[in-house]
């Protein structure tokens, strides 16, 4: 997020929601957007296929098709600039490129829009008129923007509009993406991404290689990117990786095209899973490591604000499990050990950074902060009080930077750049004649491996739901509560049906929490060429009613 | 903000315009009860415990909702304030029950704190109409005791000004006025989202964690502050711990959170403890039998789960090891890796879950040990 929660729920004038469900995902900040609506009576615009539960709250609920994220910012910025209501200052004096989205944006017009996105152009005209009525509007998305084959397109036509509004840098604006677990923010951040060291510093920059060929002693030769989670797929279908590590994640149920993931780690020679439980991806490894739980050990997450906090241990590891920054630190000792690097182990017991002997989780953030200049001035100790601390934090005496791009991007000038509207790779034909989009509710969190051990959460929502427009219902002579199979080019599964008209006609919605019907069988594993992030809110399905008693584990 | 000076107890206060005198009080460091106030709510004026002595004002007037006035002259604790809140206190308790060596909330009980402060006993209205509510909520969170409940309102405002769905109000007048959600029905069948902060206000047991019930008092548990383990909004929670299990959760004051939290992050810990938890290592036998893997293609049945009616592959059986012989072999093996099949073999999936000190290290361990850029994790997920 550019800001803070606060702030938002504090200073926003008007609010704009695209592909979040907030008040379910992220329940907290929901509250408060929630509050600020009612206490301030500020505007809110939803964007969201699905009535989803904050649209009750909405001045106008733009309710688009799946996948149409770009065509429907392009027409609220087509308003903006043939109603002249843009921000000439901001955009005259902090941006480049208005002129070619200007150029492109005229394509757009609201009457093209609504037919594009299944929306009143009318409706268009009035979300754009009150966000440049109501200065500042802060925008909030989630993976409703991101997890298309254009999720990295539509990310940019947010930050477009907010230039051409002139919010950002400002208490109460800004671009918003929230983060849907504790510390993907962080994983991020420390350089879980096969083409950044910690802090986003790219790998193939001459100028990181050897920073951190200093610091460790040894980098890859390579300065290329790593294989993404689909291609490490991919690429152990080849035969190209035979040994995987995977912690804290369940691949098995979280990526798309669930046996295609199967296949693939079934290809490997080696899998190690480091886990709390014995997940769908633990079942198919050669060696399952017992990891903590949060409640177990210490080290810090970072949030969606990019605030730094830190977690206190409350309980002893279970058994013999290990805090998980123990498990790694001694696979690193062991490896070492087991001659993983030859001659040149020599290299990193020279190298400043390059041991393995860590005594807590603080001494691996002395690393961090020495190595990461975002997190420079993040340490343990400066956690201890306060509230956390928001990076860039560069040195110790820097508070923390909680609104960013005030006065100043980190470009130098924000870049309007055209986008066009690019369909989902997989639209609904004869066969397969209905849109699937996938998400989360309230009640459980990602694969379940969490809440459906947690007792009340695992009561209150037992099973997994297709959710299904009466009218598409009505086709099939289905009933509330009625077994579906669903079927797509990947896979079929089996689940009840909720016939609600939460969701438009010619669209149904299902969760990935659930294993006995898990979504992702089905999703479609394409993916954006450059976010390299799969497709999961829009695939092709067909659905038909199963007789009773047909299904045995439904 | 215009300064108002006002004399609370003798002492000269400076005050600014808008404040109650509770508020003005307090940050004088003057103390004055209260029950049905909470400071992250709107006052509400409910429970009369909080009354004061204005001068020049006819009647006894409540703190927590009184505005502040220029030369406003306040007695906080004159025989005629502490009679009467001593009789408030008598009224309330006339109609509570005095169960407090089996209730939840005992040491932690606003209630209990003013009627030991006020030497309230419960006998002065002795033989008087009590309710005998059932206690009956069916939902899987929340106990709900309207027998303990003293209609302060918290929980109303909680619902209004916290959360937002307002699926709590008070029902019917006088002696038979109860909390109750959405119509008058159950938790569930209201626009209830079990966030708790109903339970968080809540100054009794009225509203309590059935997860909580009988498992500790609140002096009987250790308090420590962490980060919710769920989504990126990073909730900060106090977890409460006797011996070495979570017995409740409530928010604390965290920068994001300001002492709330949702469904998941007070009520969904106990798969911490959860008895499915992997307590040591555990390799495939062929591992430790030196023999080669069987490859999913030959031995589809030996992944299944039981009761598939096949029957598992001996050489895929789990076998409890220790660390040190796990981890060597892990080793063992990410080195032949390497050496076998070159550098880029090697791939891991780091976790969303886990903190930035681990995530660090396991790319580091990548990177510097397995020589590769292959690092990804969840992130788009």
């Amino acid at each position: 997020m550019t800001n803070t929660f606060d702030d938002i729920a504090g200073y926003a004038k008007c609010l704009f929601i695209i592909g979040s469900n907030t008040t379910e995902q992220h329940p907290v900040f929901g509250m408060q957007l929630r509050q600020a609506v009612k206490q301030r009576g500020i505007p809110l615009i939803v964007a969201d296929p699905r009535r989803i539960p904050i649209t009750q709250y909405a001045t106008i609920h733009l309710r688009h098709k799946p996948g149409t994220d770009t065509a429907l910012l392009n027409g609220l910025m087509n308003v903006l600039v043939t109603e002249d209501l843009y921000d000439h200052d901001f955009v005259a004096n902090r941006t480049e490129g208005f002129d070619d989205l200007k150029a492109k944006l005229v394509e757009y017009t609201p009457e093209r829009v609504a037919e594009i996105c299944g929306v009143k152009a009318d409706d268009i005209r009035r979300a754009a008129r009150l966000m440049a009525a109501n200065k500042p509007t802060a925008l909030m998305y989630a993976m409703g923007i991101t997890q298309h084959t254009s999720g990295h397109g539509n990310v940019m036509s947010c930050a477009n509009l907010q230039m051409l509004l002139g919010n950002l840098g400002v208490p109460g604006g800004g671009v918003n993406p929230l983060r849907g677990q504790s510390n993907v923010q962080g994983a991020c951040d420390m350089g879980g991404l096969p083409n950044v060291y910690s802090g986003y510093q790219n790998v193939a920059l001459e100028a990181s290689h050897k920073k951190f060929e200093g610091a460790w002693g040894v980098v890859p030769p390579e300065d290329k990117p790593g294989l993404t989670v689909v291609e490490m797929m991919n690429a152990a279908i080849a035969g190209k990786v035979t040994a995987m590590y995977v912690f804290g994640e369940n691949p098995m149920l979280s990526d798309p095209d669930l046996n295609h993931v199967r296949h693939a780690l079934e290809s490997l020679d080696f899998l190690v899973v480091q886990d709390l439980f014995m997940t769908e991806t633990a079942q198919l490894a050669d060696v399952v490591l017992p990891g903590a739980s949060f409640a177990e050990k210490d080290g810090t997450f970072t949030n969606s604000e990019r605030r730094v906090q830190l977690l206190r241990p409350a309980l002893h590891p279970l058994g013999d499990t290990l805090p998980d920054w123990q498990i790694i630190a001694k696979l690193g000792q062991q490896l070492i050990a087991a001659g993983v690097l030859g001659e040149r182990t020599e290299a990193i017991q020279a190298a400043p950074h390059g041991a393995w002997d860590y005594r807590n989780s603080a001494q691996i953030m002395e690393e961090i902060a020495t190595l990461t200049p975002s997190y420079g001035g993040v340490h343990h100790w400066r956690l201890e009080a306060g509230k956390g601390l928001q990076w860039p934090c560069p040195n110790d005496e820097h508070p923390g930077t909680p609104i960013l791009h005030i006065g100043k991007f980190t470009r130098g000038l924000g870049k309007l750049t055209p986008v066009d509207f690019l369909p989902p790779v997989e639209l609904p034909d004869d066969e397969y004649p209905l849109l699937l989009t996938t998400g989360r509710v309230l009640y459980h969190y990602h694969t379940g491996s969490l809440t459906r051990r947690a007792q009340g959460l695992a009561a209150i929502y037992p099973e997994g739901l297709i959710e299904m427009h009466p009218e598409d219902a009505a086709r099939l002579n289905l009933a509330n509560g009625e077994i579906v199979e669903v079927t797509s080019r990947r896979g079929q599964v089996n689940v009840k049906a909720d016939v609600t008209e939460k969701i438009q006609p010619g669209v149904v919605f299902m969760t990935f929490h659930f294993a006995e019907s898990a979504a992702n069988l089905l999703t479609n594993s394409a993916y954006d060429p450059i976010a390299k992030i799969p497709e999961f809110k829009a695939c092709a399905v067909k659905v038909t009613k199963l007789p009773a008693g047909a299904c045995e584990n439904c | 903000m215009a300064v108002v000076n006002i004399t609370v107890n003798d002492q000269k206060i400076s005050a600014q315009m808008g404040q109650t005198i509770y508020q003005a009080a307090a940050a004088a460091g003057i103390d004055i009860p209260v029950l049905c106030h909470h400071p992250a709510l709107p006052p509400e004026g409910a429970c009369r415990v909080c009354l004061v002595e204005i001068d020049k004002v006819r009647n006894l007037q409540p703190a927590c909702t009184y505005p502040v006035t220029e030369g406003m002259v306040v007695h906080t604790a004159s025989t005629k304030v502490m009679e009467a809140r001593k009789f408030a206190l008598e009224l309330i308790i006339s109609d509570h029950p005095l169960d407090c060596m089996t209730c939840e909330a005992t040491g932690d009980c606003r209630l209990q704190d003013l009627a030991y402060a006020y030497g309230v006993k419960g006998t002065e209205f002795e033989g008087g109409r009590q309710h005998h509510y059932a206690i009956d909520d069916p939902n899987p969170f929340i106990q709900v005791d309207r027998n303990k409940c003293i209609l302060c309102r918290r929980c109303v405002r909680a619902c209004n000004y916290v959360n937002g769905v307002e699926a709590i109000s008070v029902v019917y007048r006088g002696f038979n006025a109860k909390i109750a959600f959405g119509a008058d029905s159950t938790m569930e069948d209201s626009p209830c989202e079990f966030c708790g902060s109903c339970v968080e206000v809540c100054p009794v047991a009225a509203l309590w964690p059935k997860m909580s019930v009988g498992k500790g008092r609140p002096y009987q548990t250790r308090q420590v502050e962490t980060v919710c383990s769920y989504c990126g909004v990073g909730c900060k929670l106090i977890l409460h711990v006797k011996g070495n299990e979570i017995v409740r959760v409530s928010g604390a004051d965290g920068a994001a959170n300001h002492g709330f939290t949702c469904v998941k992050g007070r009520f969904g810990y106990d798969y911490v403890n959860h008895t499915d938890r992997l307590t040591k290592p555990l390799v495939r036998r062929y591992l430790l039998e030196g023999k080669p893997k069987a490859h999913a293609a030959e031995t589809a049945h030996a992944l299944s789960l039981p009761g598939n009616g096949h029957t598992p592959d001996p050489d895929m059986e789990w076998v409890e090891t220790s660390w040190d012989q796990a981890l060597g072999l892990v080793a063992q093996k990410w080195v032949a890796t390497k050496q076998t099949h070159g550098r880029d073999a090697f791939a891991a999936l780091c976790s969303a879950r886990c903190t930035n000190e681990e995530n660090f290290l396991a790319a580091k361990l990548t990177r510097q040990l397995m020589e590769t850029h292959s690092v990804d994790h969840c992130a788009r997920l």
